[in-house]
């Protein structure tokens, strides 16, 4: 290896560590306060007891079925809230009549708490996975639906009149900057949305009569104090909401790529 | 080559009120076609709006506005904005900023790439047109702006103040490009400035508006020949217009 790769290859550490600096420093506090047993034993594991019992659950492969039908979930509930939410924003947000109209409505639903309407859902879609995939998909729709009218009634005024003023037919105005205008506002909405619904069906499978998921995983941990067990559980369903909001990151920089400019 | 009868714009009048007070008030205005008329008066007297109201954007109270006869469908525009931030299309290329004019109607994509190599030919152009408004300077941005609002070969071209966001060097050169432009095609040009010896320089005819309610306080002809260049800064009639022009303005600034 040369020095030059070296070098780079140091300064990539380097970065790394810096970035993780306070990773390092809550683990290293865990670490103490588990060794010093500063709290009950029962209730915090060393990292390396959780970490073990992590890695026994991927071996064994059970933790990955309950990761897989979580993320199938709440990916299945996203797509749901996207084809409703974002042709429902674009329609109230062109006009300022019909908004105004629905104003109420939408502040109302947006003040209510999802999980609030689990006993309505259940009963009109069964006790089964589609209720909390609904309960999920209607939390998110909101978001989704929310931002893109927003967007869109914030269109810049001067491109508007830009694409106007060369004769452009009204539906390629709508098409051509209409849309493209909203479109950083509605990967706010895409994001928040694809988190939202995480937790909708994480809470849907803790309480909501379920026997998979991540959701279930954690609370029959906690059921049996198995420790070690909750907390990997739950650092497997924080990697997922990280993981989806970084590929929504990604793929927004990719989309949106004159945000901000 | 020149039809200045087609691109000539008549005002006759144009009423406009906002909430609180009229902004104007049996306004009328001849442009002539095929020649440079620049727009000039005091802060908020109302020359956005009366391009906006000309080019269609904003509704007039009341009056008309005709093109040699015709109305405003009836003929292509070009307008220019102040803020070409806000005006070029940021998910475009620069290149598709300036055909978009062109794809946006319907117009084959052959047709669109002549036309925008015609115009980078005609502005000689020496920046990647292949990147992004976004990286491109502010005066290669509102370069990008004329160029396409020039994509259709528009009868009239309308100009907000195209150069009040540049810095002074990229003001000089598309000011120049902006009079090739108009020698080699004869578009009738309408230029809002708030510099008046840009004004004057450019200018066929200087509109000088009053405070609001808005009125002509004087309407002025600089007959200089063309290429202008800036040696005719230092024209004796160059001279005078412009602190003529100055004097008229600052009797309607004081007048309350
Ligand atoms: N949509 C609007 N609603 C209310 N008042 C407006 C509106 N648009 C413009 N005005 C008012 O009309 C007047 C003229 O505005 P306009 O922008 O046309 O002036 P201007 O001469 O272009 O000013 P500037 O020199 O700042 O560019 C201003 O006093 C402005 O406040
Ligand atoms: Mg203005």
């Amino acid at each position: 290896m040369s020095s030059s790769s070296l070098n780079r290859l140091s300064k990539a550490a380097t970065s790394l560590l810096s970035v993780n600096i306070g990773t390092l420093i809550l683990l290293a506090i865990w670490w103490i306060a588990a060794a010093l047993e500063l709290i009950d034993r029962v209730l915090l594991p060393t990292p390396a007891e959780t970490f073990v019992s992590l890695w026994n659950a991927l071996i064994s492969g059970d933790i990955l079925q309950d990761f897989g039908l979580t993320l199938y979930r709440s990916l299945y509930a996203f797509m749901i809230a996207l084809v409703i939410g974002v042709p429902i924003g674009i329609i109230l947000g062109s006009s300022e009549k019909i908004y105004q109209s629905f104003e109420f409505l939408i502040d109302f639903f947006r003040s209510t708490p999802a999980t609030a309407m689990f006993p309505l859902f259940l009963i009109v879609f069964g006790i089964g996975d589609f209720a909390k995939v609904a309960v999920a998909a209607f939390a998110g729709a909101l978001i989704i639906f929310f931002n893109t009218a927003y967007g869109v009634m914030n269109a810049r005024k001067t491109r508007i009149m830009a694409a106007k003023v060369m004769g452009v037919p009204r539906w390629r105005v709508f098409r051509d900057v209409i849309f493209f205008e909203s479109l950083p506002q509605t990967f706010i909405g895409l994001r928040t949305s694809i988190s939202l619904t995480l937790v909708v069906i994480i809470v849907a499978e803790m309480f909501v009569g379920s026997t998979n998921g991540m959701g279930q995983r954690i609370i029959d941990a906690q059921q049996v104090f198995d420790m070690p067990q909750m907390y990997a559980s739950i650092i497997a369903t924080g990697v997922m909401g990280y993981g989806l909001n970084q590929i929504f990151l990604i793929t927004e920089n990719k989309f949106v790529h004159w945000k901000g400019r | 080559m020149k039809k200045p009868q087609e691109a000539s714009i008549s005002i006759t009048g144009l009423a406009k009120r906002f909430e609180k007070s009229p902004l104007y008030q049996n306004f009328s205005l001849e442009i002539p076609g095929g020649q440079i008329t620049c727009i000039f008066g005091p802060n908020g007297c109302g020359k956005s709006t009366l391009l906006n109201m000309i080019a269609g954007l904003i509704p007039l109270d009341s009056g008309q506005v005709r093109f040699g006869g015709r109305a405003l469908k009836d003929i292509k525009i070009g307008y220019v904005f102040q803020n070409y931030r806000d005006a070029l299309f940021p998910w475009l290329r620069a290149i598709d900023n300036i055909k978009y004019p062109l794809s946006s109607t319907g117009v084959s994509s052959r047709q669109c790439r002549l036309r925008a190599e015609e115009l980078i030919h005609q502005f000689d152009v020496g920046f990647d047109l292949n990147r992004y408004p976004y990286e491109l300077s502010g005066g290669q941005q509102q370069l990008v702006s004329i160029m396409r609002s020039l994509a259709t070969k528009p009868k009239i071209l309308f100009l907000d103040e195209p150069f009040s966001a540049l810095d002074y060097e990229s003001t000089l050169s598309i000011r120049d490009k902006l009079q090739d432009v108009f020698i080699s095609t004869g578009v009738t040009i309408v230029m809002v400035s708030h510099d008046l010896e840009e004004a004057v320089y450019l200018a066929d005819n200087i509109v000088l508006l009053t405070k609001r309610p808005t009125q002509i306080a004087e309407v002025i002809t600089f007959n200089a020949g063309r290429p202008r260049t800036p040696n005719i800064l230092s024209d004796p009639e160059f001279v005078r217009l412009k602190a003529y022009s100055l004097d008229v303005f600052r009797r309607e600034a004081n007048r309350s």
